[in-house]
């Protein structure tokens, strides 16, 4: 044994230093299949103020609905096409933009499949511990199913699902809200 | 179905923590929802060497001269709660110059930026879960989360583990720093003996002759649960 694991601690105010070299406003720049979706939003604290110092980390399945995992640690992650991971900064405004192809579905507990969806940490000074947090597609026929879902307060699902805009259905806004009448449903992962 | 252990009460920050200002506005406030550990939680990614800068390791060599400041050599091993070695991982850091100042726009302390400094690290985790890093001593530097507020010396590390569930993202102390008594921050685990694991150890072994002092700082991740399911 090694005992129990270390503390989080914040990122603090100057994190892009050390985490800004793997930013990437685009998941999947080669995938080969797959709906292609941007998804744009902001993060608001308690008081409605916008969070220009935070970052999103998102964790995805392929539009197959498979996660990119190593054959053996010494194998080349692809350098072009599909990985599934992205680390996107919000900007000055506290407005965070991606672009990426919708998962397919993943398998579940017991084996049944999940609604489409996004894993996503939220980083930023204030925030002791990441915020993990699920982005769900608007529509999706598997959405009233989800397991995930389903283990959410009904009246607070919809934080958990992004709007498509009326003009390009193709782009897709979801805001995260840390505090307040519309909180976004976190997880404890 | 690998699922990840749970932490023990105390051992992991609240995320509300009054003495710490800006979690005030920022911490939900709502229950946090128990997320089951599927497929989207056990799986996480991966990063190659051809993704890591192979001197990404040497804070010291990142520009024409040397950068002012003790240097050391910063190192452990990254595993889990069962002593199993995190094994070709991501391991990331950043920190504050010699006179505790960042190369960022929005750290106005008035104490110098060092031109042959830039405070950013990467490496991967070897086969036994070791890594090694050279950089200089960071400063300590006011901050303005109460009256003479002070950050001790510290250095963010960021790592992965080898799941979505695993990633974590924190701060190493070093020993005898009088700051960390008066640190929110630091002071936000409630448990002393899970906090005083964000202090690093003066290191004998990994001191370079007539180079640089050694400080080593396991970081430890979270365990599999063995599930009634398996066979």
């Amino acid at each position: 044994m090694s005992g129990e694991s270390t503390p989080s601690q914040t990122v603090g105010p100057y994190f892009s230093i050390g985490l800004a070299w793997l930013n990437r406003c685009d998941l999947a720049p080669g995938a080969s299949s797959g709906e292609r979706v941007t998804i744009r939003g902001r993060i608001l604290d308690g008081e409605g103020q916008s969070v220009p110092d935070a970052c999103l980390e998102i964790w995805q399945a392929d539009a197959h609905g498979r996660y990119v995992q190593p054959v053996n640690s010494e194998e080349k992650s692809p350098a072009h096409g599909f990985f599934g991971f992205g680390r996107v900064p919000t900007n000055d405004r506290g407005e965070f933009s991606f672009t990426t192809i919708k998962p397919g579905s993943v398998p579940g507990l017991d084996g049944r499949p999940q609604a489409p969806h996004l894993e996503i940490s939220v980083f930023m000074r204030g925030l002791l511990r990441r915020l993990v947090t699920r982005l769900y597609f608007p529509n999706d026929p598997e959405n009233p199913e989800d397991q995930v879902l389903n283990l959410v307060p009904a009246g607070r699902r919809a934080t958990l699902i992004a709007r498509p805009l009326a003009e390009d259905p193709r782009t897709l806004e979801w805001d995260i809200r840390l505090q307040g009448e519309h909180e976004t449903v976190f997880f404890e992962c | 179905m690998l699922r990840y252990r749970r932490s023990s009460p105390g051992t992991q920050p609240e995320l509300l923590h009054p003495p710490y200002v800006s979690s005030i506005k920022r911490a939900p406030t709502q229950p946090l929802i128990q997320l089951p550990h599927t497929l989207s939680e056990t799986t996480g990614p991966s990063f190659s060497k051809e993704v890591v800068p192979p001197k990404g390791f040497d804070l010291t060599r990142q520009h024409k001269g040397e950068p002012l400041g003790e240097r050391i050599v910063v190192s452990g091993r990254l595993m889990d709660e069962d002593g199993r070695p995190v094994a070709h991982s991501l391991v990331e850091i950043w920190q504050a110059n010699a006179a505790g100042r960042y190369l960022h726009k929005v750290d106005q302390h008035d104490a110098p930026l060092d031109p042959n400094f830039t405070g950013m690290g990467q490496a991967l985790t070897d086969a036994e879960g070791r890594y090694r890093f050279v950089t200089i001593r960071p400063g300590a530097y006011p901050w303005r989360n109460h009256y003479n507020a002070w950050r001790p010396r510290h250095i963010h590390f960021s790592v992965f583990g080898p799941a979505f569930a695993t990633r974590l993202v924190t701060q190493m102390y070093f020993p005898g720093d009088p700051l960390l008594e008066f640190d929110p921050i630091y002071n936000s685990v409630p448990v002393e003996s899970a906090r005083k694991r964000l202090i690093s150890n003066f290191d004998w072994a990994t001191t370079a002759p007539e180079i640089a002092l050694g400080f080593r700082f396991d970081i430890v991740l979270r365990g599999r649960n063995a599930t009634p399911m398996e066979r």
